[in-house]
């Protein structure tokens, strides 16, 4: 008796029946045709544009390639030396003997944003400073990180004053690292979360390894969908139309 | 440190013949003149023949409520007494010149230049006075006791959605 | 119209003799002379590996030779002295160690110096040794940092592993009294936070043994080295008058001939009791600095040997209780001690109305603070006089025609800080 399941013939119901594997429905037939053909275009060059792009997705050796490529990247680093204020002299005690940035592959510390992956933001960054801040990171090629590392980078730190802007309000930043200055272990801490973050295994927050969600102090209201925003501002249209009638009738 | 005989003999000598000195201060720490602030060049010139060799310092300090309200001191040291003494001026908001010593002591050019940046006095005879420290196109003068401090909220996660950030 | 003088000294080794024909000056003069020379304005933006910090310089340059250059500060510019304004005495200690951020407890010692004169108390001998011995750890720390920086600039990078090791071990040294590496909050109004643990006098006593010994090797690889001395000696030049005219004082002006020390001339902080020498250079180029340096940190070795030999048994901060916290075990039996507590913690410290200026010998300098009260629990006016933000304006003159590489040795060995220029 054969157990038809999502289209295809059951092997294991059919072991008295003959073929098995081999019984493929017309469907199956077609798309391994299909694939067949796009295969042979793309090795003669035929392939492009969405069609190239379709068939270079759905071959599982590219993805092991992305694999490869993103943990390769991660491990090579090329840090933009941005050093502001008292933070950078930590940031130079990374490239020292003790920390050594080196064992993970960060030493090669550019001095050009053209040829660098992250950007260490080690000081204070003042309102002067920003704009120039801004122009540097802009310069650098994708895929770039940023890390703000400092109190005074990540939010205004011990400053809180006319004259200091934290990093968050003019440039992205992915990682934050705490502390006036950190500990330089810290910042390697930073660079290892980023670098995780780089090769697609981003660390649980606390709250997931926890089980702690809900337990925010402001729970965000979720996305509203397109009907909703259109249902509650038909709501609201008619309470005005209401309240206009209502005034000047009665 | 001077003792007060000193000081005397120095703010007569130093007043002149213009009577520059105003008055004069002394406690355990620190030894003061004040001056007209027309004649400050004159009175460090002659401080300059009395030993008083190092403009070390020269700042500006903002005496809020009393008038005149900004006050700029000068201090000086002598190499060969191995001492230190205080000049002070004061101007008020509404004529806030004063003559530039940097022709006579070039280390006052970045100092003066602060000043007028964070206070608001004017350096008259000074080569290039703009501001050095604020971006040049700043308003206001950021060390006046009236200016607000400034900064941000402190962020928690209720008030965080309000914050402007580089994406919005 | 541009104004060169075409002297250049060339440093002639004995075997090198044939080369002494190369002259630059004589180049140098047909360049000038010629009615279209060119003048490139470059800019040496705030983002630069080679500026000590956040620094943009507007050089003009002629080919390679700067003919002028101009500093552009304030791209650091933090708003301390204001933030001080607003916070009590003893809160403004950890906002004023930030400015000048590789000399952080002669920071501190300038601020604590000032409160101190305003408020005429006495800082008792045990809390001065103990400030004395920091000071020069940090003092060697700073040069340490200043010479792997210049040696970085000048192609020598070995030494800056070195130099980062060896700081490493100074910063455990300031861990362990005091909890933290950096920025420590060490000095207090009136002495210091606590006393040194049990273990550190061992510890600094290793540390006295092995540094002069790791001196030595950093002098063996560099004072000889042919190639550091062709790209430091006569380079930089600046004599003792303008230097004065600067106001610059310290290691710069001392490198230039004048042997003043505000440690030996106006000491402070117990410094009459330490017998070390001031190291004087006699030409006033870069390689004198160099030497000027190398010689204070064995210097500040033998004032941290004699410190802690003789560091004398006391309390560690002044007994009066309006100025210091009182120790914890007197909360519990004594109700003035509550009160001084609580308002000393709350409110803070009431200094009498007054102005006071202290100046100390930093390591770059003459590092000054005005302190103005009046009379309240917050300073009025907080003011630093940072050196490296007058010996800039001596740089110009230090780099005038000079070739671009000499010009950064030369802003090198004039060891900028800029969160102190910057304030």
């Amino acid at each position: 008796m054969e157990v038809i399941r999502h289209g295809r013939v059951d092997v294991d119901a059919t072991a008295g029946g003959a073929g098995g594997a081999s019984e493929l429905t017309p469907a199956d037939k077609a798309a391994f045709r299909a694939r067949q053909s796009r295969a042979r275009d793309l090795l003669r060059g035929d392939l492009e544009g969405q069609d190239l792009e379709a068939q270079v997705r759905e071959s599982v050796l590219t993805t092991t390639l992305d694999k490869a490529s993103k943990w390769a990247s991660g491990n090579s680093i090329f840090p933009l030396t941005f050093g502001l204020a008292c933070c950078s002299i930590d940031l130079i005690n990374l490239v020292g003997s003790r920390m050594d940035i080196s064992r993970f592959g960060g030493e090669a510390m550019r001095g050009t944003p053209r040829q660098a992956d992250m950007i260490i933001l080690a000081g204070r960054v003042s309102m002067k400073m920003a704009p120039v801040v801004r122009r540097v990171y802009d310069q650098m090629l994708e895929p770039k990180y940023s890390i703000a590392m400092g109190a005074c980078s990540s939010s205004m730190g011990v400053f809180n004053n006319y004259a200091i802007v934290p990093a968050d309000k003019f440039m992205p930043v992915d990682v934050h690292v705490p502390g006036c200055p950190p500990r330089t272990e810290s910042l390697v801490y930073g660079i290892l979360k980023l670098r995780r973050m780089i090769q697609d295994d981003p660390e649980m927050g606390w709250r997931d390894r926890y089980r702690a969600h809900g337990t925010e102090e402001n729970p965000r209201q979720p996305l509203m969908s397109m009907d909703e925003l259109e249902t509650r501002a038909a709501e609201a249209t008619e309470r005005e139309r209401i309240l206009r009638e209502g005034g000047t009738g009665a | 440190m001077l003792d007060v005989e000193e000081l005397e003999r120095l703010s007569t000598v130093v007043g002149g013949s213009d009577s520059a000195v105003l008055g004069t201060t002394l406690t355990s720490c620190r030894a003061e003149l004040q001056v007209r602030p027309g004649s400050i060049v004159d009175v460090l010139e002659r401080l300059r023949g009395e030993g008083y060799n190092m403009l070390m310092s020269l700042h500006g300090v903002d005496y809020f409520p009393e008038e005149p309200r900004l006050g700029v001191a000068y201090e000086l040291l002598s190499f060969e007494h191995q001492r230190r003494l205080s000049v002070k001026l004061r101007v008020s908001l509404d004529t806030p010149n004063v003559p530039s010593v940097t022709p006579t002591w070039p280390t006052a050019n970045f100092h003066e230049r602060e000043v007028y940046d964070m206070f608001g006095v004017v350096f008259d005879g000074h080569p290039d006075l703009r501001r050095i420290l604020m971006p040049e196109d700043y308003i206001g003068h950021p060390q006046r006791r009236d200016f607000p401090i400034g900064g941000e909220p402190v962020l928690f996660t209720g008030n965080e959605d309000g914050n402007p950030g580089w994406w919005k | 119209m541009v104004e060169v003088s075409t002297e250049r000294t060339t440093t002639t080794v004995e075997y090198r003799a044939g080369e002494a024909s190369i002259d630059f000056a004589e180049q140098l003069g047909t360049v000038v002379q010629h009615e279209q020379a060119e003048l490139l304005t470059v800019n040496f933006g705030p983002h630069h590996p080679a500026t000590h910090g956040v620094l943009r310089l507007l050089t003009t340059l002629e080919g390679e030779v700067v003919r002028d250059v101009q500093p552009i500060i304030g791209y650091l510019h933090t708003g301390i002295e204001k933030t001080a304004e607003d916070k009590a005495y003893w809160k403004v200690v950890p906002i004023v160690e930030r400015m000048d951020y590789l000399a952080y407890y002669f920071n501190a010692m300038a601020y604590c110096g000032a409160v101190e004169d305003l408020l005429g108390i006495e800082v008792p001998k045990r809390a001065q040794y103990l400030r004395v011995i920091h000071m020069e750890l940090n003092r060697i720390m700073s040069h340490l940092v200043w010479l792997a920086t210049t040696a970085l600039d000048v192609g020598a990078m070995s030494i800056l592993w070195y130099g980062f090791r060896e700081r490493d071990t100074i910063l455990d040294l300031f861990e362990y009294s005091s909890g933290q590496r950096v920025h420590p909050r060490y000095f207090q109004i009136g002495g210091v936070m606590e006393d040194i643990p049990a273990g550190w006098e061992a510890k600094l006593r290793r540390f006295l043994t092995e540094m002069p010994k790791r001196i030595g090797q950093y002098e063996s690889m560099l004072s000889n080295n042919e190639i550091f001395l062709r790209r430091m000696r006569d380079v930089g030049v600046a004599d003792a008058e303008t230097l004065q005219a600067k106001g610059v004082a310290g290691p710069l002006l001392r490198a230039a001939g004048v042997p003043w020390d505000l440690r030996k001339t106006m000491p402070y902080s117990s410094y009459e009791d330490f017998d070390f020498k001031v190291p004087v250079g006699t030409r006033g180029d870069n390689y004198d600095r160099y030497l000027v340096r190398m010689a204070e940190m064995r210097e500040s070795l033998k004032i941290i040997e004699q410190a802690i030999d003789n560091l004398p048994e006391g309390p560690y901060i002044t007994e009066d209780r309006k100025v210091a916290l009182p120790p914890r075990h007197e909360l519990a039996t004594s109700m003035e001690a509550l009160i001084h507590h609580f308002k000393l913690v709350t409110e803070g410290m009431r200094v009498p109305a007054g102005e006071a200026y202290h100046a100390i010998e930093g390591p770059r300098g003459e590092l000054g603070c005005f302190v103005r009260s009046d009379g309240s629990s917050k300073p009025a006016r907080v003011h630093m006089r940072d050196p490296s933000f007058v010996h800039l304006q001596a740089f110009g003159d230090m780099a005038r025609n000079e070739y671009i590489a000499d010009m950064i040795i030369t802003l090198a060995c004039l060891d900028p800080i800029l969160g102190g220029i910057d304030r």
